[in-house]
């Protein structure tokens, strides 16, 4: 029989249907959708009230002090430079050692140094960085703002009549936007370093030579680009981790969640915003 | 107690809900310059709630709190933070900044507020802690002193602007004897010297009789009874009674918190379970 064969089919693709609607309002499905509404909500307001302390209330007379600004530095950049120096020297050595095994079958070694440079300049640079600064600098500044949170001691700063936002983000948002394009910079010079130890050492090329295919190979937009790159990251991971840190809850438990969750949200929108800014500095323009 | 000047805070039916759970019930008190005021009760009677609402940290759902003759509920930010500099506030646990040393702790008001020379703040610090009895430990970060110098500092960290309203969260508790004797003669000096208003949360009896001028007592989230200590310590209330002396039995029940988080538990929503279609072919 057709006729009932067509009208059963149909009810059950109306129950089927529906069954796939309501599994859109599954109550695990709701509160992960408010959750991370919650999040978003959180961020953009730290990010409000974070401009407004940089740029609008210094001209209503609430200038933020600048020596917090300097222990931010010491301790968010001076101290990671170690790290950074190994990690650049290794990138670019591994950079060096990949090209010339590439290179070398199309008898092209000349253009090692032009790789190194550019990779670093561009890529490797900017995001390897990035990612020592959200292990070990971004995680740090979410678990000192989440201890102070779960010890009263934020609640104690706004009773105090001291914004939390103007005492404790900024002066580490301060810090962050100088220190990690520095640290790029830095690293930067240790990787090309890298790359010339195994051009010099390994390969044929005197440092003469591996200096000037460098030079050669980057203009300045490369550096710049990257340059624009790091200072983006370093306002993406700072404002994730003291985001993560001011709304810990929870005890313990709860900063070491935060934690956690501060160190994967700023890799994951570290990386994502990476590809949509080299989209736009090398294939959009 | 002068009742003919504004009263420094004014909490009018004050009710606080969370979700459908009422904590604050139709509060309403007064307390006026120079008085002393405990609020005491039960643990998890809302007296912390109660404390949150006066210092701006949490908003009624009905209901005034003013302070200063301001109503501090529908203020913003900057408002707040206004009314805010002329109180202090003494934390349970002494809430001090990790960071930054005792003295340092003690100097943040300063630096924050006013626009004294790093020497007379030095000498602020010194003598804010010499009231304590803490002379000499400037230079300790939080984590080398006990939890009872903590509370002084924070109580020291409280006084640095001298405020006309002090608020403490239980100043007491942890204090040895001695220190507790210490803590409420400072209160009371401070409430008779120079006229420091006073709202203490305790529920340690003998130190709340000692430095009170009128009391407060909360169950269930309203005033149960309030009068001076003496009003209190006489009072015919059984629930009083109980809590005064501290005794097991009488009216207020044992599990009592239990109680109430198991009856205002929200039933968790069983998730929904997709319904399995079978489809049972007739075969013609």
């Amino acid at each position: 029989m057709p006729r009932d064969g067509r009208a059963v089919l149909d009810s059950a693709l109306v129950i089927l249907l529906a069954a796939k609607l309501s599994a859109f309002f599954d109550p695990r499905v709701l509160s992960f959708c408010a959750s991370a509404y919650r999040i978003l909500k959180n961020y953009l307001q730290l990010n409000i009230s974070l401009l407004y302390w940089i740029l609008i209330a210094p001209f209503t007379g609430h200038f933020f002090k600048i020596s917090p600004v300097f222990r931010q530095m010491v301790f968010i950049g001076v101290r990671a430079a170690p790290m950074v120096a190994l990690t650049a020297f290794s990138v670019g050595v591994t950079l060096a050692m990949q090209a010339a095994h590439s290179l070398q079958q199309l008898g092209a070694e000349i253009y090692v140094p032009d790789l190194v440079m550019v990779t670093l300049l561009r890529e490797m640079g900017p995001v390897l960085i990035a990612v020592i600064v959200i292990g070990r600098s971004g995680s740090a500044v979410a678990a000192e703002l989440g201890t102070m949170k779960v010890s009263e001691e934020i609640e104690a700063l706004e009773v105090m009549a001291i914004n939390p936002v103007q005492y404790l983000v900024v002066p580490r948002f301060l810090a962050m936007l100088v220190m990690l394009p520095a640290l790029t910079i830095f690293g930067n010079y240790i990787g090309v370093f890298g790359g010339w130890a195994v051009c010099t050492f390994a390969l044929d090329f005197n440092t003469a030579g591996y200096v000037l295919r460098a030079l050669q190979s980057a203009d300045t937009w490369d550096l710049y680009s990257g340059m624009i790159k790091s200072a983006v990251f370093a306002w993406i991971v700072i404002t994730i981790a003291c985001n993560a840190g001011l709304h810990v809850e929870g005890g313990a438990e709860g900063v070491g969640q935060a934690t956690t969750a501060s160190v994967v949200q700023a890799l994951l929108a570290m990386l994502v915003t990476n590809a949509v800014l080299t989209g736009v500095f090398f294939f959009a323009v | 107690m002068n009742s003919n000047e504004a009263p420094i805070i004014e909490v009018v039916d004050l009710v606080r809900k969370f979700g459908d759970r009422t904590v604050l019930n139709d509060i309403s008190f007064n307390v006026h310059r120079g008085e002393t005021l405990v609020i005491m009760g039960g643990s998890g009677c809302g007296k912390s709630t109660l404390l949150r609402h006066m210092i701006g940290s949490m908003k009624p759902t009905s209901g005034s709190v003013k302070i200063f003759g301001e109503e501090i509920a529908t203020m913003n930010e900057r408002e707040i933070g206004r009314v805010r500099q002329r109180f202090g506030m003494l934390f349970q646990s002494g809430a001090l900044l990790a960071s930054l040393t005792v003295g340092e702790n003690v100097a943040l008001p300063l630096f924050q507020h006013t626009d004294k020379s790093p020497d007379e703040i030095e000498e602020i610090v010194e003598q804010k802690l010499q009231m304590v009895g803490l002379t000499g430990f400037e230079d300790l970060k939080p984590a080398e002193i006990s939890g009872g110098m903590k509370k002084r500092v924070g109580l020291a960290r409280a006084l640095a602007l001298d405020p006309e309203l002090l608020f403490s969260d239980e100043p007491t508790s942890g204090l040895d004897p001695i220190m507790t004797a210490v803590v409420d003669q400072l209160t009371l000096k401070l409430a008779h010297g120079s006229h420091v208003t006073a709202v203490v949360v305790s529920h340690d009896m003998t130190s709340a009789f000692r430095i009170a001028t009128r009391m407060i007592m909360l169950g269930h989230g309203s005033i149960v009874a309030q009068g001076t200590p003496e009003e209190i310590r006489t009072s015919t209330n059984a629930e009083v009674h109980q809590f005064i002396n501290g005794e097991a039995d009488g009216p207020i029940p044992l599990n009592l918190s239990q109680d109430e988080h198991e009856h205002h538990q929200h039933v968790k929503p069983r998730p929904f379970v997709n319904a399995r279609f079978r489809f049972h072919h007739k075969t013609p």
